[in-house]
């Protein structure tokens, strides 16, 4: 009967086909063709992720943000989330492309623990798979608009890294997403060191996050941060940091210069 | 995006258009590759900085990649589609081995990579390789491609975003034989493999002044018949 219906279906598709020419967007009398529907621009949109490793494992901070373009339009956008035992993802770009992602992560997840053979997925595993998946949606010429930071610990071993929606892929002792590429990554390079302890590296990282809070228009002031160690994933509940307006300057900025801004 | 269903009255004879892409599937990361060709050693050398748009991702990637025990492949362009491309001779050579019970010499591994990089000639690897290694009579050979797989053996060769400030330079500096001079003559370097790797270092020295891409550190893969060994310099970070 399936087939039956599917064969209909394809003889209704082909007549509608020479009525109205191979156009798949022109509407057909006799059964709607489906669009194609490749994203070329994203819609609700996390911003920068940033990650360091430091002496115990792995730290990576996000804020909650989801913008619809300029709005911030939700704030409460869980950007960081546990995979298997040892790893975190993070994401920046479009937040659904991130949720399907982790659909497939879920079921990679469980797939691996169907053989019930002791073997757990790290996160080098978890960022070669991803790689594949974006590449492969990449060749599609149907990305997914997101850029994944990976990091976590196995085995003592400290992993770092990120995937883009092209599916350039690269690790490193200290990694950012979007904006934060531009403003945090120099000042890892500066201020980073091998043997940080958990409250240095805290401290590195929200300082970072306050910078991009200060000079990128669609981050928030409330972040969580994530501490990967051989113990596993612990996640912050979201918090705000301590900002500072009140300079002098900005209270009366033209004052010896007006005219300039 | 707005997807318009207007009843069609007329018998529509306008061609599918695609909306202008607003992104493209390919990026630039950078950097820039080199091989020469000696008498019995082959230098097959590659910055290793990872870029994109004006900003520099990582300092310690290698662009290198042994594939065979007698060929090593340099590639700049698109990091993505290189390691793609890299896994995939991989495979292949894994299967040739199987099937053969011996290693790809260079000229096959050559010719593979050629066939592999026109297969997608509609929708091409972003990769501007160099394949340097150890002929059959164990004399170096390097080849150099194009991003579809056009290719040809010749006696140093460079590629990627530092290409045209290096060539001209290897050229003044190997003292090969001109490929132009009828008969022709053999077109590897009558220069010492230590002189070679010095050569190369000075080359990068320069390509990183000059070149934004090009920089942190030089690989040199050495291949001769002891074996290979690899050397590390640092380049200009800015």
């Amino acid at each position: 009967m399936r087939w039956e219906e599917e064969g209909m279906k394809q003889n209704a598709f082909i007549m509608g086909n020479k009525l109205m020419g191979s156009n798949p967007h022109a509407f057909s009398l006799i059964m709607p063709s489906i669009p194609i529907t490749h994203t070329q621009t994203p819609y609700v949109t996390g911003t920068s992720v940033l990650g360091i490793k430091y002496k115990d494992g792995v730290l990576i901070a996000a804020d909650t943000a989801g913008s619809y373009g300029s709005t911030t339009r939700y704030k409460s956008v869980e950007r960081l989330r546990p995979i298997g035992q040892n790893t975190l993802v993070g994401a920046t770009g479009e937040m659904s492309d991130f949720q399907t992602i982790l659909q497939i992560l879920d079921r990679l997840i469980i797939t691996n623990a169907m053989f019930d053979d002791d073997n757990t997925l790290g996160p080098p595993d978890i960022h070669s798979y991803l790689n594949r998946v974006m590449y492969n949606q990449r060749n599609k010429l149907d990305p997914f608009w997101n850029t994944l930071m990976l990091g976590g610990v196995k085995n003592g071993v400290k992993y770092l890294g990120n995937v883009t929606m092209l599916g350039l892929h690269y690790v490193d002792d200290h990694v950012a997403t979007g904006f934060g590429i531009h403003l945090a990554q120099p000042i890892f390079r500066n201020e980073w060191n091998e043997d940080m302890t958990l409250e240095q590296g805290t401290k590195l990282l929200e300082k970072c996050m306050l910078v991009l809070f200060y000079r990128d228009r669609s981050a928030i002031n409330k972040m969580q941060i994530a501490n990967i160690t051989e113990d596993g994933v612990k996640i912050s509940e979201p918090y705000a940091l301590q900002t500072k307006w009140d300079y002098e300057a900005f209270s009366n900025p033209t004052v010896g210069n007006e005219g300039s801004w | 995006m707005s997807m318009v269903f207007a009843p069609c009255l007329t018998e529509t004879t306008a061609p599918t258009t695609h909306a202008q892409p607003a992104w493209s599937p390919y990026d630039n990361n950078g950097g820039t590759c080199v091989a020469i060709a000696g008498e019995d050693y082959c230098v097959i050398a590659a910055d290793t900085r990872m870029s994109t748009g004006f900003s520099i991702l990582i300092r310690n990637y290698s662009k290198i990649h042994q594939i065979t025990e007698k060929s090593v492949l340099a590639s700049s362009g698109f990091q993505a589609d290189i390691r793609a491309l890299q896994k995939n001779l991989d495979a292949r050579h894994q299967i040739y081995q199987h099937q053969h019970n011996k290693q790809m010499s260079c000229p096959a591994m050559a010719q593979l990579l050629s066939n592999t990089l026109y297969y997608k000639r509609f929708f091409p690897y972003y990769a501007f390789n160099v394949l340097g290694g150890l002929d059959n009579e164990g004399r170096g050979c390097v080849y150099s491609y194009d991003a579809v797989g056009s290719y040809e053996r010749s006696g140093y060769s460079s590629q990627g975003t530092g290409m045209q400030l290096i060539m001209p330079v290897l050229d003044n500096q190997l003292k090969s034989a001109s490929p132009l001079v009828l008969p022709l003559q053999k077109s590897t370097t009558p220069l010492s493999e230590f002189e070679a790797v010095d050569l190369v270092k000075d080359t990068f020295a320069s390509a990183a002044e000059r070149d934004i891409y090009t920089g942190d550190a030089v690989e040199i893969v050495i291949i001769n018949r002891e074996g290979v060994r690899r050397e590390l310099m640092d380049l200009k970070r800015d």
